[in-house]
């Protein structure tokens, strides 16, 4: 239970330390709302109760697409979110390091994107719901040039549609 | 004077007739003319006279003195010649009808001279004429006169370039083209992409996109006109087609999913692609003309980044279907794919020279990345440029310069990690920045303008 506990604190730090990232520019009217579900509880099934309850992303290795333990938790973790909140849909993001060429990379991002969205299914979450797009090296999380950066922009972010 | 009307052409922002006439030669070769051979590399550049093109009144003199900076300058880059500084010319020219004092411009070792003068037509139009000459040999090596709105001198100092470049070469010039490519702004997590359009040197840069949506890899038409592209328009990432005069947007098809890494097939009628869906990532064609559509490879492979050969024949493209990236050549229906890369490391974005004789490429090896060529039958590899990030080569029409980005690395803070275009000679040596008004990647350089 302490465990289960720590690993939602995390997220949550996780959440809050890529509030600078690429979600900030997209929610331009959310400040006020983002204020006030800090103090009450999210709304169950929204966007916020979904960060709240899950880690959004899973990392890859270089130019690789498989999911590890730790990608399989987290997943895992979404799935029964959205199962419990069947009338969600979500959009997978696929994303690469910038150690690639930009082609390419749109492809390897809509692999990544697409072996989230395989899990999800064999899950039960139904495909209809789901909706992948692949950045390629086009959004990265973390700024850098290292290989901690590259780690943690070699991802699969899964956002919950409004 | 023999006068020829040689060629009528559609220049950028509507109609305009460009009239090229052929001046009768002043003097007839008779001995080894001068010449430059840019297969060897690093050739030390000829030095070349360029005084500003004399003028009838003061319009056509002020447009005569800048357009024989625009020349000069063009010749410069290629990396072959070295301008001599006017203010050692012995001799001024008062009428193309005066012939070079040879002496005075061979005391100044002026290997080459361009002779030029420009004139308003009664119309209001400008007429610009120039002489090529051997000094040492004292021959004219080429001479032309041209008649177009007052407005294109830039155009017609492009086009004297590729005419010199051509003459003292014996390869076609490259300088009457334009680049379209990325103009990037913002910090790394939050880039503002737009698609730009410039001439070849910088000039008559233009914005062609706002940054609302994230755009990449743009890609001439070979009639220069219209440019595919990828854009994220509301969020659905796919290849669109821009036109240039209009400035009208089109998606390019209904495809199922994501659309990128657009090309145009050498006649324009076709744009050979990728789409990406379930994880896989394969080639189509699609006929610009009867929208159908046609998948070249059906693999659970990344196949992408399509190039065709020159004639058509042939396609080459980037794959990991042997496990890692690597370069493969397939017939153009799909048939008979054989890999040509066999060297170090993994290999990316091949584009076949508009000659056929070269497909350049990005290469990764040891954490570092490489602008090389190679034959399409992947011999002869040969590496010209490495950096923490280079990829992305386009040609230059005449298959002997390349262009491409060069992204440096970033700190934890993003700062640094900018991004700008270069050029280089396919011999290795002349790189050069290519100069934009914002951080720039992916270049495509035009064909010659037509």
């Amino acid at each position: 239970m302490k465990i289960r506990y720590l690993s939602v604190v995390a997220a949550s730090l996780l959440v809050a330390a890529c509030s600078s990232g690429p979600q900030e520019g997209a929610d331009t009217s959310g400040a006020g709302k983002g204020a006030a579900s800090s103090v009450t509880a999210p709304v169950p099934g929204s966007p916020e109760h979904f960060l709240a309850n899950a880690k959004d992303r899973v990392f890859f290795a270089f130019d690789r697409s498989d999911l590890d333990e730790s990608a399989v938790k987290t997943l895992m973790g979404q799935a029964a979110w959205l199962k419990t909140y069947p009338n969600t849909k979500i959009t997978v993001e696929g994303h690469a390091d910038e150690r690639g060429t930009r082609e390419y990379n749109l492809g390897l991002g809509e692999r990544r994107a697409n072996a989230v969205k395989t899990f999800l299914q064999a899950q039960g979450v139904a495909a209809a719901r789901i909706t992948t797009i692949s950045y390629g090296k086009e959004r990265p999380a973390v700024m850098g040039s290292n290989e901690y950066a590259w780690s943690q922009n070699r991802r699969s972010v899964t956002v919950v549609q409004k | 004077m023999s006068v020829l009307v040689n060629a009528l052409s559609r220049g950028r922002g509507g109609l305009f007739a460009l009239a090229a006439v052929v001046l009768a030669l002043l003097a007839q070769p008779a001995r080894a003319e001068l010449r430059i051979d840019i297969t060897r590399g690093n050739v030390d550049p000829i030095p070349i006279a360029i005084p500003a093109f004399g003028g009838d009144d003061d319009r056509a003199a002020r447009v005569g003195a800048d357009l024989a900076g625009v020349l000069q300058a063009d010749l410069e880059r290629s990396g072959l010649f070295r301008g001599i500084d006017s203010r050692a010319f012995i001799q001024s020219f008062a009428s193309m009808q005066v012939q070079p004092r040879f002496p005075d411009w061979q005391a100044i070792n002026a290997q080459a001279l361009v002779q030029g003068r420009t004139a308003t037509m009664p119309d209001g139009r400008l007429r610009v004429e120039f002489r090529l000459w051997d000094v040492f040999a004292t021959q004219q090596m080429k001479a032309q006169a041209y008649v177009t709105e007052a407005g294109n001198w830039r155009r017609i100092a492009h086009i004297i370039a590729d005419q010199v470049y051509e003459r003292l070469t014996g390869e076609s010039g490259y300088f009457d083209t334009r680049i379209v490519y990325i103009a990037e702004s913002g910090s790394q997590v939050k880039r503002v992409k737009r698609l730009a359009i410039m001439d070849q040197d910088g000039a008559n840069h233009r914005f062609l996109t706002d940054g609302s949506d994230l755009v990449l890899t743009p890609r001439f038409s070979p009639s220069t006109q219209e440019i595919t592209y990828m854009s994220y328009y509301n969020g659905v990432p796919r290849v669109y087609l821009y036109n240039i005069d209009t400035g009208k947007r089109e998606r390019l098809g209904d495809f199922p999913g994501m659309t990128f890494a657009p090309r145009f097939s050498p006649d324009g009628n076709r744009v050979i692609m990728s789409m990406a869906r379930g994880g896989s990532s394969d080639i189509y064609t699609m006929d610009l003309r009867t929208l159908e559509r046609r998948r070249l490879t059906n693999t659970p492979a990344i196949d992408t980044s399509p190039s065709y050969s020159p004639d058509s024949q042939y396609i080459v493209f980037n794959s990991d279907r042997g496990g890692n990236q690597q370069l493969y050549v397939m017939n153009a229906d799909g048939s008979n794919v054989r890999r040509i890369s066999h060297g170090e490391g993994l290999y990316a974005t091949p584009v076949w020279s508009p000659r056929g004789d070269y497909i350049a490429f990005t290469k990764m090896a040891q954490g570092r990345f490489f602008i090389g060529v190679m034959k399409p039958d992947g011999s002869g590899e040969r590496l010209l440029a490495d950096g923490f990030l280079v990829e992305g080569p386009t040609w230059a029409p005449n298959g002997r310069v390349l262009m491409y980005f060069r992204q440096n690395p970033s700190d934890a803070r993003g700062l640094g990690g900018d991004s700008y275009l270069y050029s280089i000679d396919l011999t290795g040596y002349n790189e050069r920045r290519v100069v934009t008004p914002t951080e720039a990647s992916d270049p495509a350089w035009s064909p010659l303008i037509p």
